[in-house]
């Protein structure tokens, strides 16, 4: 068995994130109805077909609630607050609330027109599709994994991030834990008092976790550095806060309405140097990266699909611009222009250009189930030994061979999970 | 490899140094062992060989820590990570990233090892510490022993000169602690690292070191030597020093393998005796009490009943899709103590949780008391059972120890000071404004012992009452839950601890992967079995001794 085999070969998480945010680009494009829900379809099956069993994968059904939460308040808006989309189409009149003369300009009930409401609901369906995507990049990215590919210079801040996220189920762990055993005083175990009476305790379990965290973490060698000359230093600071300088006075040139001409240039500069500085910087940083996420051919292929979906819906509006935006006034029933649809189905690319998820039933098989030789067993009968070939003396490392530790080898035959009958 | 000189370490507002005048060399390639008894400076120790004292812990050290000829006061724990790895008493607090094979890497990381060298390290590792299988999975769901075993498979990889382990086996069952025992062998062995290791479970590591380093007391410079020189006079000693010692063997044995050897005289001296009951016998079930029993401090007896304290039939525990026990049938009587054993995630912790209520039964039934503990409020389930949970400190809120006991009559509705009378009975040291935090492991689990206690609930439960409790500390719960077992009390631990459970126990079950797999008296299921026998049972066998102290009744000799 090799060993790159085991580890289950993921996308790279950035990937995931061009793809996503390539249809993100493309529904930003388009108010058509049926154009947002085939992509919103595309994303949920890419989703469908290739998110894992981590814990993060589940987010995705969170961002289709928030999705529809959108149109949902985007709608309520539209028929309290009225539109000013001009409409003959009455639906429906609801009392108007007079308001005072400071406040001219917003109304309060009133006509609802059909066409205030098919235009609302085409606007929260572009929102709720944005939504959609970054969902589907955070169901199917691992954000440890992403954080890894942070350059050398914010590692750190990367570390804080990913302890903040194991930290997290930790606590509730412990409120939990805690809540339960406040049965054990005769006190009720349920309701809001409980949480609260728990706070403190868990607080105070966290700290001294962090602190228990912080010993350890500095014992393996967190937080090491290089020695960087002087000058290396200087450099940094300089290119760091001058790029972001230029990064913001860049982008405050490209919003106002003059200053376009400087706004781009500056903004390019300010990137790069600030580019330059992060890559200066992690010159301290003496760490180097276990296994880090190769960019392969595959990631290519599922970036550029994304890529490409915006690139060709950002022609198509310009080439197009009526099938894209269906008239809300007056009412016409959108049309499902073919090739703007045919551009999205790109998007389906990494429903089949990814790797396939393991399908590891026992993942979160429990403690129990990992060692599976019942040690009283061997009073009925002599301790049968599974023979089995050993891993370890299969391989040629130096400190391995053909060393049987009974104890330890006989307790560790593998049948945990599921993957590895690949072997 | 590791030296101390003059060495003293004392925190701020401690009254008294926490180590004094230690002077230490521990050469290279050895597994030394450290004992002693709770408070004596033991973590201290180990934390100033990894840099965490003083740099972390705060406090002054005076003298000088060197460790592979780099002096601690001048390099910080991060500049002595590629010497010294360091596994602390709680191998979660140890994890940052989410992954076995991650969490391998992160020491060589932060080194900055090249990425090749990291490779094959992890993948050697992998094999050295049996976690191959496991390498992909998150940590949160591994078992004690394989969370012990890649806490010390993270540092290993770093390829450190020296490994330092606080309490490496407590938490784990007999097996889980021979597996761990065995990685460490093989490292001394086959890597020549040097091993030092403090360790409350002599039993299990003793027969393994090549020196022993004994903290007699407080502040008291420490002895180092010979294990079996330093066991003739240690204040604290597994069952089978203090076999070897009543015998008068010489020289001790520290393995039940010499012992037995040397056992065969004393083994015939025993033929014809019979070993006295360990415990007192408990009271012939279902017989309502006809003469009042002895009280402990003066409280009322117990109700007489004429139900179990405690029944299930057939019960069926689920967590999610996983079931935790399935079809457990357990009976336990009043004034019967029954130990619980099996390995890491048998179901043990989720059978007495069971009991309390804090799991509903999928299916069959528990009834404590004649009640269905889920369905009863806390209350009045208070009155009916206790549980001590592995974690005493859950059980603790209040930021004094008089605050807590007068929370705890509340609780109870007991008159004002039971719970007070309870702690100065178990604990006769500690003072009213003591912070429970500030107490040590066996003084947690005595004042959470008298929390529980204040309500007088006949069944009590304990989950692990031995982690982290030194052999005094074990000598006085033992004595406790005889008094308690003798006024009535039904008593049942989740345990690891074979020596408790000898000592202790009536009737011993063994669970695996949620059945009952055994039930039976502590004599008949421990000797039979490898994993669960006491050492005197194991040296002694095949009569079904127990205990030293058996064994020291039976000669007529005077402890």
């Amino acid at each position: 068995m090799s060993a790159g085999q085991a580890r289950p070969r993921e996308l790279h998480a950035g990937a995931w994130w061009i793809w996503a945010l390539g249809l993100a680009t493309a529904a930003s494009r388009t108010t058509n109805p049926l154009l947002l829900c085939l992509l919103v379809a595309v994303a949920g099956y890419v989703v469908a077909a290739r998110r894992t069993e981590a814990p993060w994968a589940r987010s995705y059904g969170a961002f289709l609630r928030l999705g529809l939460a959108v149109i949902v308040i985007r709608l309520v808006f539209a028929v309290l607050l009225g539109s000013p989309i001009p409409g003959t189409h009455t639906v429906l009149t609801l009392p108007e609330v007079p308001l005072p003369d400071w406040a001219r300009g917003v109304r309060l009930g009133g006509r609802v027109t059909a066409e205030g409401l098919v235009f609302a609901l085409y606007d929260a369906l572009k929102l709720a599709a944005l939504l959609i995507c970054v969902g589907a990049a955070n169901a199917l990215a691992n954000p440890a994994r992403l954080l890894k590919s942070l350059p050398g210079a914010l590692y750190e801040a990367g570390v804080a991030v990913v302890v903040a996220m194991t930290f997290a189920p930790n606590l509730v762990a412990d409120v939990q834990r805690l809540r339960a055993a406040r049965r054990l005083r005769g006190r009720p175990d349920r309701g809001l008092k409980a949480l609260l009476q728990v706070g403190l305790p868990v607080l105070e379990g966290a700290l001294e976790r962090s602190v228990a965290l912080a010993a350890a973490m500095d014992s393996r060698g967190y937080g090491r550095t290089a020695q960087v000359p002087r000058a290396v230093r200087h450099t940094t600071s300089a290119l760091t806060l001058g790029g972001l300088l230029g990064v913001c006075a860049g982008t405050y040139g490209l919003l106002a309405d003059q200053g376009a001409g400087y706004g781009m240039p500056l903004l390019l500069a300010g990137v790069l140097a600030a580019l330059a500085g992060l890559r200066l910087g992690g010159r301290r940083s003496v760490r180097t990266r276990y296994r880090p996420d190769a960019w392969g051919l595959r990631e290519w292929l599922v970036a550029g699909s994304g890529a490409g979906v915006a690139a060709l819906m950002i022609v198509a509006g310009s080439q197009a611009p009526g099938a894209l935006h269906p008239s809300a006034v007056p009412l016409t029933a959108p049309r499902l222009p073919l090739w703007p649809a045919a551009t999205l189905l790109i998007g389906l690319a990494p429903a089949f250009l990814a790797p396939a998820p393991p399908r590891t039933r026992g993942r979160t098989a429990p403690p129990a189930q990992a060692r599976t030789q019942p040690h009283n067993e061997a009073r009925t009968e002599p301790r049968t030994q599974a023979p089995t070939e050993p891993p370890a003396q299969t391989r040629t490392h130096p400190h391995t061979e053909a060393r049987a530790h009974p104890p330890t080898q006989a307790r560790t035959q593998p049948r945990t999970q599921k993957g590895d009958s690949a072997r | 490899m590791i030296r101390f000189e003059q060495v003293s370490v004392s925190y701020d507002g401690a009254a008294a140094p926490a180590l004094r005048d230690v002077e230490l060399t521990i050469p290279e390639g050895e597994l030394c062992l450290l004992v002693g008894p709770s408070g004596v400076g033991k973590s201290t120790l180990l934390g100033a060989v990894g840099g965490l004292v003083p740099h972390f812990t705060g406090g002054t050290l005076r003298g000088r820590v060197t460790v592979a000829g780099r002096d601690t006061r001048t390099h910080r724990p991060r500049e002595l990570a590629d010497v010294v790895g360091m596994v602390g008493q709680d191998p979660m607090a140890h994890f940052v990233t989410d992954t076995v094979e991650d969490e391998l890497a992160y020491g060589m990381e932060s080194l900055g090892l090249p990425a090749d060298t990291m490779r094959r390290r992890v993948e050697e590792t992998l094999d050295l510490l049996g976690l191959e299988a496991l390498r992909s999975r998150p940590i949160a769901t591994l078992s004690g022993g394989q969370r012990q075993r890649v806490a010390i498979g993270s540092v290993l990889t770093t390829h450190p000169k020296v490994l330092v382990l606080d309490e490496p086996t407590s938490a784990l069952d007999p097996a889980a602690a021979e597996e761990v025992l065995a990685v460490l062998q093989r490292l001394v062995h086959d890597l020549g690292t040097t091993v030092l290791l403090a360790e409350h479970r002599l039993e299990r590591v003793v027969q393994y070191a090549d020196q022993v380093i004994l903290l007699p007391a407080p502040g008291a410079a420490p002895v180092a030597g010979d294990p079996a020189e330093i066991m003739a006079r240690s204040p604290v000693h597994p069952p089978v020093v203090g076999l070897g010692r009543i015998a008068g063997w010489s020289p001790l044995p520290l393995s039940v393998r010499d012992a037995r050897r040397k056992a065969a005289p004393l083994r015939e001296r025993l033929a014809d005796r019979t070993p006295p009951p360990v415990s007192p016998a408990p009271p012939a079930p279902l017989v309502p009490q006809q003469r009042p029993r002895p009280r402990l401090l003066g409280r009322r007896s117990m109700e007489p009943s004429t139900a179990p304290a405690a029944e299930t039939s057939a019960l069926v525990v689920r967590h999610g899709s996983l079931d935790a026990l399935r079809g457990v049938d357990l009976r336990v009587g009043a004034g019967e103590t029954v130990a619980l054993m099996g390995r890491n995630g048998a179901g043990k912790s989720t059978l007495l949780k069971t009991l309390v209520g804090m799991h509903a039964p999928a299916r069959g039934s528990a009834r404590v008391g004649g009640l269905e503990p889920h369905r009863t409020g806390p209350r009045q389930l208070l009155r009916r059972v206790g549980l001590v949970p592995q974690e005493p400190r859950d059980l603790l809120y209040a930021d004094t120890v008089a605050a807590e006991c007068a929370a705890a009559d509340r609780d109870a509705e007991a008159a004002p000071g039971t719970c007070r009378a309870l702690v100065s009975e178990l604990l006769p040291e500690v003072a009213d404004a003591t912070h429970p935090r500030d107490l040590s492991e066996g003084q947690r689990l005595a004042l959470a012992l008298a929390v529980v206690l204040t309500a007088r609930p006949p069944l009590l439960l304990l989950d692990e009452p031995t982690r982290g409790l030194d052999y005094a500390a074990k000598a006085r719960l033992v004595e406790i839950l005889r008094v308690l077992a003798a006024e009535g009390h039904a008593i049942v631990l989740a345990t690891h601890d074979v020596e408790l459970a000898a000592e202790l126990a009536h009737r011993v079950v063994i669970l695996a992967e949620g059945e009952v797999v055994a039930d039976g008296p502590t004599a008949e299921v421990v000797v039979s079995s490898p994993a669960f026998a006491p050492q005197v049972a194991k040296v002694l066998a095949p009569s079904p001794w127990l205990t030293v102290a058996q064994v020291r009744d039976a000669l007529g000799l005077v402890p």
